[in-house]
């Protein structure tokens, strides 16, 4: 843990029950996916969910987020509900988009959950608008962008990123450095050794921090939420982490390092973090135990109540295209 | 390489081998794209897997995610007289690379004078029915087809896409060379070594009386099985592969139809504004006093691919489109 202020006990808490919910969420999926009861194309965060729970806290209802296809656990932190997105997983009219969108383009306006895009990079030009039109009413509201270490290197990074800091947007830039770029590994794509490096380039700070590490990603997600908030400007943060099951899950990885993979999974910040609250004296193990008991009794009830709902009418193709007749 | 024992190959194996034997003997090929070296596993499908390895990294180059910037290196590297082979990983990712396809790849013979060309390759895969929603499987061939100076090509089996996959290459134009990403794992008989299929000829691969369909890629299969099944009622169809969507071949199609008398268009992109509407424009005015009946379309809705099974399966083409359309032709 670093070497910084703890928040509080209630926001430790907070953050350990967002972070707990994503991943039991996330072993769910793994587990209906294998054993063919829902199968889906799926992109597994597990392993990155402490980035997402540190952000959230620092979030209110009002603000909002856009993230990308490997975003579940940053829309589980963002308060999305089970029901409604499980009910999207399985194609159902339940859905949060009526089963139109499907696992690479989850929406949930009432939570903050703008945009999940399947496009590298497009989350953060429409985070910037979102930002903007926060800033022209004077809302006090902040947007998160989620991405990946690989975006970094589309044009729509740098674009958003220049914008951003010319208008003092309140957005947040937050990439998830797993390593890995589907198949490609960071360095080889990457032209800087540190993402964060290249917030100088657009006039704003960059911060590199261990997305692991619930007390350092706190801190730094407190910074530039406030600062965003406070009408400072945007804020580049680059949260370290690693995607333990792949590209898209079944994948076979072997593109990837077999020990660096080895390493980061035998340091899953989950229990770590687990550990970590109850030997510090903020949580019992049977609270926590309790906890992940119940989170995983909502999961299951959820994926039960998505597999009985029914499918959406075919009608739903002629509907939402465009908006319906205006007068 | 590749082949197996008995002659057949899949789509993957056809199109690794038609880049494999074409940088054989053209040492000016190269090929950029995401994952597509070896390391990475040669690409998402494994369609370029074993180049990198034997042709060495500096002409197959896994590139970051950046699809403007391989266009653009493509073309550039074109104009300095190679012919380079760009992969686009999904061809809804070629949305992000459009002003280097549209407004320079499609436009520099032209706006040069003819002092500059561009013999670039820009390989694609698209296709619905893996759930993969609104922008991963919609086929924008329409769009580059509108544009003018650039080839559109595709293909209905694996010998097919081996030999127009080396002509794409050859040719002096920029080529957008569209795959089909469930028609990947299909089978065929594998094609004669370097052998070419001439770009802008079309390819009747059924001789028929009643009805002319025109198709191309994995939907020249479904009208195959509608001709078999139709056959079997003595109504006899003509389908003919496009095989080159732009510049297409009117002869072919023309000719087909005069016989036929009547003409129904079949592609898994949405129907309206397809390229359906051009065929169809061109052979009424062409044809007016020989069509025994309108010119009819098979095509999507006009509506994104949805994500839902039931939605995505209402929302492709399927064999009972054509045979209602064809129905309604021969009426
Ligand atoms: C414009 C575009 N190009 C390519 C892809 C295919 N693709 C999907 S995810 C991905 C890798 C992205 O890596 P990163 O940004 O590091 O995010 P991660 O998946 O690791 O979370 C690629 C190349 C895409 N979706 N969009
Ligand atoms: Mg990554």
């Amino acid at each position: 843990m670093a070497n910084q202020d703890i928040p509080n006990q209630e926001i430790l808490l907070d953050m350990y029950k967002k972070s707990a919910l994503a991943k039991i969420n996330d072993e769910n999926a793994r587990r209906v996916i294998m054993n063919g009861s829902l199968p889906m194309i799926y992109y597994s965060p597990r392993g990155q969910e402490i980035i997402p729970a540190a952000i959230s806290v620092n979030l209110n209802n009002s603000d909002s987020i856009c993230t990308i296809y490997r975003g579940m656990h940053d829309m589980v932190c963002k308060g999305i509900p089970l029901e409604k997105l499980w009910g999207e997983y399985a194609g159902k009219s339940t859905g949060t988009c009526k089963g139109k969108g499907g696992p690479m383009h989850i929406t949930h306006p009432e939570t903050g959950c703008m945009l999940t895009t399947g496009i590298v990079g497009s989350s953060l030009p429409i985070a910037n608008g979102l930002a903007l039109s926060y800033q022209i009413k004077n809302e006090k509201k902040v947007c998160v962008a989620y991405f990946g270490d690989a975006a970094s290197n589309i044009g729509a990074f740098h674009e958003a990123l220049n914008m951003a800091s010319i208008w003092k947007l309140p957005v947040v830039f937050v990439c998830q450095n797993n390593r890995y770029g589907e198949h490609t590994k960071f360095e080889k794509a990457t032209s800087v050794t540190r993402i964060s490096d290249r917030a100088a380039a657009y006039g704003m700070p960059g911060i590199h921090v261990d997305g692991n590490d619930p007390v350092a990603m706190y801190n730094a997600a407190k910074t530039a939420i406030d600062r965003a908030r406070n009408g400072e400007g945007p804020t580049l943060i680059e949260a370290m982490t690693f995607r333990f099951y792949g590209h898209v899950f079944g994948d076979q990885d072997g593109y990837m390092d077999k020990e660096e993979k080895a390493k980061a999974m035998a340091e899953d910040p989950l229990p770590k973090f687990r550990a970590w609250l109850i030997e510090q004296g903020y949580a019992s193990e049977q609270v926590l135990m309790e906890l992940e008991v119940a989170f995983d009794k909502q999961v299951k009830e959820a994926i039960a109540s998505a597999l009985s709902a029914p499918w959406p009418e075919l009608d739903e193709l002629n509907i939402d295209v465009l908006a319906a007749a205006q007068h | 390489m590749m082949e197996s024992l008995n002659n057949q190959i899949t789509t993957v194996e056809a199109i690794n081998s038609a880049l494999a034997d074409a940088m054989t003997i053209e040492d000016g090929i190269i090929l950029l794209g995401e994952d597509v070296a070896d390391p990475e596993e040669g690409g998402v499908a494994g369609v370029t897997r074993g180049l990198s390895t034997r042709f060495g990294d500096s002409r197959v180059r896994s590139t970051p995610i950046s699809e403007q910037a391989i266009v653009g290196a493509g073309i550039g590297a074109a104009m300095a007289g190679m012919r380079p082979v760009v992969e686009i990983m999904m061809m809804n990712f070629a949305t992000v690379a459009m002003d280097m396809i549209v407004n320079h790849a499609a436009k520099l013979r032209f706006m040069s004078g003819g002092q500059t060309q561009v013999p670039l390759t820009i390989r694609m895969a698209t296709g619905a029915g893996l759930s993969t929603a609104g922008q991963h499987a919609d086929y924008l061939e329409a769009w580059f087809a509108h544009t003018a100076g650039i080839k559109v090509v595709t293909y209905s089996s694996p010998a097919e896409a081996y030999g127009l996959l080396q002509s794409c290459i050859f040719d002096n134009d920029p080529c957008i060379f569209i795959e089909n990403f469930i028609a990947y794992a299909q089978k065929g008989t594998a094609p004669e070594k370097n052998s070419r299929i001439p770009l802008g000829k079309a390819n009747i691969v059924r001789a028929g009386k009643h009805v002319t369909v025109v198709s191309y890629g994995p939907q020249v299969g479904i009208a195959l099985a509608v001709a078999e099944k139709l056959s079997a009622e003595g109504v006899e169809l003509e389908v003919v592969d496009l095989r080159t969507i732009s510049p297409w071949d009117k002869a072919t199609v023309l000719e087909s139809v005069k016989r036929t008398g009547r003409l129904v268009i079949n592609h898994e992109a949405v129907k309206a504004f397809g390229v359906g509407a051009e065929i169809a424009a061109v052979v009424q005015q062409e044809l007016w006093g020989d069509l025994l009946a309108p010119v009819r379309r098979v095509g999507a809705p006009s509506c994104p691919v949805p994500y839902s099974r039931p939605l995505e399966l209402a929302f492709m083409t399927s064999e009972a489109d054509l045979e209602n359309e064809i129905r309604l032709a021969l009426k």
